[in-house]
């Protein structure tokens, strides 16, 4: 049967030069010197930040529409898919118009695992995942953030479907035409 | 005949005398001192158990540079270190060695929970796994994440820092083991 390949040989003995160690310690000191005169990769962080790209997922947060509604209409999807079950939510019903919102809407920060599946499920696109990555905490309860704390890290994001605007114009339209008889314009 | 000086002359010049002397003499406490000393040469005990630990490892490399914290010397003996980073899932099997190595170092001592597994289990509900390492160790800085950036693991060092400043002004180095109580279970 052929050997495949060929097995490494040790070295020889060093020769004369090899032995003053003066080779090996210019080899090292070009090493050091190459490394002084080299661009400096260290990013000094607190002053220097690094540039997120646009799909960066950091900490999640709730956003209002144009019309600082509340977008979000409670219906526990986000808290279903939330594998770790970082989002505790109770329902409530609102005067503002059609549906139901959020009475308690609670995401642990320290079970939450930035993976996206909240914004990707939300149907009305009322939580996000923020570019926020520096947030620290002294105690679990501090890392529970309540609503208010998740929308002021939200802010604003215009909602082009004004759906909740339709939604209470066609309400009006039916309590308005009840009496001439009319259905509800689509 | 006009032997006394003006007062206010007086007061101006004193005030100039000991603002020269501000410039070379800074006056401070023992123990701000101390935990001067202290936070710019926190000692970690890299306790890395899973995928955080390799933000750990990043915060440390060049790129991120710890080192410009005092915070490099990375000490695998848990009798060196001082600041004990849980970085990673915590299990029921691994928890005794947790605990025991916390209780080798000696005091003072900071502990940052790093991830969202160490800080809650993070997406590990389940039986073998400790839901929090403050379960079993007092806990100081928690950082969420999964993992959390090197960047906020700095923030979390610097947060450290801050604490051991703080409880030096309030007198206590740190606080002592009996009052220490890990938190309780829950979330």
């Amino acid at each position: 049967m052929p050997v495949v390949g060929r097995p490494v040989q040790r070295p020889g003995r060093p020769g004369l030069l090899e032995k003053t160690y003066i080779p090996s310690i210019l080899k090292g000191m070009w090493i050091t010197l190459r490394h002084m005169i080299r661009p400096k990769v260290t990013m000094r962080y607190p002053e220097e930040t690094w540039r997120l790209p646009e799909n960066y997922r950091g900490l999640p947060a709730l956003v209002r529409d144009e019309e600082s509604r509340v977008k979000c209409v409670a219906c526990f999807l986000c808290e279903y898919v939330c594998p770790p079950k970082a989002i505790h939510i109770e329902a409530q019903e609102i005067t503002t118009g059609v549906e139901k919102g959020p009475r308690i809407f609670d995401i642990n920060m320290l079970r939450c695992i930035m993976c996206g599946y909240c914004e990707e499920v939300c149907p009305e696109q009322a939580i996000f995942l923020t570019k926020e990555y520096k947030t620290v905490g002294l105690s679990r309860e501090q890392m529970i953030f309540p609503k208010d704390k998740l929308l002021a890290m939200g802010g604003t994001r215009p909602d082009p479907i004004k759906k909740w605007a339709r939604l209470t114009r066609a309400q009006e339209e039916v309590r308005g035409s009840a009496g001439a008889g009319q259905g509800a314009p689509r | 005949m006009m032997e006394t000086p003006a007062p206010p002359r007086g007061d101006h010049a004193q005030m100039e005398e000991r603002h020269a002397l501000d410039q070379w003499v800074m006056t401070t406490r023992l123990a701000d001192y101390v935990a001067w000393g202290r936070k710019n040469s926190l000692w970690p005990m890299p306790m890395g158990l899973a995928c955080c630990a390799i933000e750990l490892m990043a915060m440390v490399a060049p790129r991120y540079d710890v080192a410009r914290f005092g915070a490099e010397a990375l000490r695998f003996s848990p009798r060196q270190a001082d600041l004990m980073i849980v970085a990673g899932t915590v299990t029921k099997k691994m928890a005794p060695a947790v605990k025991r190595i916390f209780d080798q170092m000696p005091e003072p001592k900071w502990v940052i929970s790093m991830g969202a597994c160490a800080s809650s289990g993070g997406m590990f509900r389940s039986y073998p796994v400790v839901q929090g390492v403050d379960e079993i160790i007092p806990v100081d800085v928690y950082i969420p994440g999964c993992p959390p950036r090197p960047e906020a693991l700095i923030e979390g060092i610097m947060q450290v820092q801050r604490l051991v400043q703080e409880r030096a002004r309030a007198g206590r180095g740190t606080d002592p083991p009996g009052r220490r109580t890990p938190a309780s279970a829950g979330t």
